[in-house]
């Protein structure tokens, strides 16, 4: 068979559009096989690890904790995470792939899904990666400094999801609202910072400050402690931070034209 | 008449009416119409900046069109559920992500499309990709190398339709000869190709219809042949003035070309009578064929406002 045999022409509108699950692992793929995504994943990795040995190797006594060890092997991926889905969408732009992605999937709203759906399965590894490198770590720590212990809390786990998948999403929706690698980085990490100084300078912004502050509520959330109206003063600042820019972004990927 | 020949002949495989995209006063293309029939092979020609590559983009649904409609396989192209598998697209070939590899760069489409992985070698070799260039990140290709890939990923999904902006840069000669044998026979077997040049000397031997775009509007629409007939009788002479004016005065239309011989809407029998007539030495003689669609081409895209029939 020739390599351009053609086969007798299927009606074109009944063919099977990509499935989901196919595009999501395609968002994935692309996510790695890069030289940039290749090394980012890798310093990730290496970083998680430190992180978990070092907790045991330098922290006090209460710290040696399985928990302890978690809660810090997650804060590589919390930090690094949303680089990687910031590239995950402006790549697409400043390497001019937009250009065939959009080709080959022109509702340009399920490509968007599939990096969503990428976020959240990359997000679930990195706790799988955390946990499994606590575990390591408190090996270690209870074979070498004979202290780790193994106390948990199971909601740590399902706290430790929703941390990293703030951050990929967060990620994205930056990524799609500036469609640009270094404004949507500089900018993902300096302006929730920038609006935690603005509000502790201004008085009288202290209220507003814990409502729409993602950085006391994501600190809370990575320690484990988070209750009652921190949740609400969570989820408020996740509609700012993360839904608003979000549906900017995505008004902005289904008009814009590519070139 | 057996069914599938009928089908064949009711699809259109490109249809653009009226396509029209203004960005603010600016109007890139503007009314632009033709059609695209299977077994052909249409060029798009124009000078850079004509607005051929925003028509494309249009075509593909990629650049929201500001008035008028294209249609391919008699559909919308944003309403294929997966184009990838009947409309082959090459819109820039440097559009690839420089830290992917060649082979991935496929694998991600094949896969995208769901198309055979086996596509993925079998088109690397059918374009001329060696193993070890497939391997090599696209940072490190040649744009005529790009071009390659562009083109196997174009032909990934077997479609019945290739939509290419300018696919032969960047190929050298033995490139473009390769890359015009493929195109022919693609268009043989029943295919439909729309390739866009901005060098008439690519398309003219390959393509059997031309759309020629001027200034976001199309100036010229035929088949090869007419558009090179139209263009007459190239002439030349030690005494231009007096064959132009002895021409003219049996109401040829005479113009000149910017190297100085004269081209005439008439036969080379016609023009020799004429030149006999007036004992005027004639040096050149010769149907306005090679060289003509060149005279046609930089005519037209010079006054781009008028339109000439065909």
């Amino acid at each position: 068979m020739s390599a351009v045999a053609t086969t007798p022409a299927a009606a074109p509108l009944s063919l099977p559009r990509p499935p989901l699950a196919r595009l999501t692992y395609v968002e994935l793929r692309k996510m790695t096989d890069t030289r940039a995504g290749f090394w980012l994943l890798f310093v990730i990795v290496a970083a998680t690890l430190a992180a978990a040995i070092l907790r045991m190797a330098l922290g006090d006594e209460s710290q040696r904790t399985l928990q302890e060890a978690f809660s810090v092997a997650q804060l590589p991926c919390s930090v690094l995470l949303p680089v990687l889905a910031i590239l995950c969408v402006t790549s697409e732009w400043s390497q001019r792939t937009a250009l065939t992605t959009f080709a080959l999937v022109t509702k340009r709203s399920r490509v968007v899904l599939a990096k969503v759906l990428a976020a959240v399965v990359i997000s679930a590894m990195a706790v799988v990666l955390a946990l499994l490198f606590a575990v390591v770590g408190t090996i270690i720590g209870s074979v070498v400094f004979g202290t780790g212990t193994w106390s948990m809390s199971l909601t740590a786990i399902g706290e430790s999801f929703l941390l990293q998948l703030i951050g990929t999403l967060g990620g994205i929706a930056f990524g799609m609202v500036f469609l640009a690698s270094a404004p949507a980085i500089v900018l993902y990490f300096v302006l929730p910072t920038l609006w935690g100084i603005l509000t502790s300078i201004i008085p009288g912004m202290d209220d507003v400050a814990k409502w729409l502050d993602l950085g006391p509520s994501t600190n809370d959330l990575s320690e484990f402690d988070i209750s009652g109206l921190g949740w609400a003063h969570l989820a408020t600042a996740v509609a700012l931070w993360v839904a608003v820019p979000f549906a900017i972004g995505l008004v902005r990927i289904i008009r814009r034209e590519v070139s | 008449m057996p069914r599938g020949v009928a089908i064949t002949m009711l699809r259109t495989m490109i249809e653009v009416e009226n396509l029209t995209k203004r960005y603010g006063e600016h109007t890139a293309v503007d009314g632009v119409s033709f059609r695209c029939d299977p077994g052909t092979v249409t060029g798009f020609l124009g000078p850079n900046g004509a607005g051929k590559s925003t028509t494309l983009r249009m075509i593909v649904g990629l650049t929201p069109p500001s008035a008028g409609s294209a249609m391919v396989l008699d559909t919308d192209y944003r309403r294929l559920p997966n184009p990838g598998l009947c409309v082959g697209v090459l819109l820039d070939a440097s559009a690839l992500h420089a830290g992917r590899t060649g082979e991935e760069v496929l694998s991600l489409a094949a896969i995208t499309i769901g198309a055979p992985s086996t596509r993925v070698p079998e088109l690397l070799d059918y374009v001329g990709l060696s193993k070890s260039a497939a391997r090599k990140r696209v940072g490190n290709y040649s744009l005529g190398m790009r071009q390659r890939l562009g083109i196997a990923h174009a032909l990934l999904g077997d479609p019945q339709v290739l939509i290419l902006d300018e696919p032969a840069n960047g190929l050298d000669p033995e490139g473009i000869f390769w890359m015009r044998g493929l195109l022919r026979d693609f268009a043989d077997r029943g295919g439909t190709v729309l390739l866009s040049s901005h060098l008439l000397h690519e398309v003219e031997a390959t393509a059997d219809r031309l759309v020629v775009i001027g200034s976001g509007r199309i100036v010229a629409d035929g088949a090869k042949e007419e558009l090179l007939a139209a263009s007459g009788t190239r002439v030349r002479t030690l005494d231009p003035d007096a064959l132009e004016r002895a021409l003219a005065e049996i109401g040829l239309e005479v113009s000149r070309t910017h190297d100085g011989a004269l081209i005439v809407d008439a036969s080379g029998e016609a023009v020799g009578r004429v030149a006999a007539a007036g004992g005027i030495v004639l040096t050149e003689l010769t149907g306005a064929d090679s060289g003509g669609l060149e005279e046609l081409f930089l005519t037209l895209t010079s006054t781009p406002r008028e339109e000439v029939a065909a």
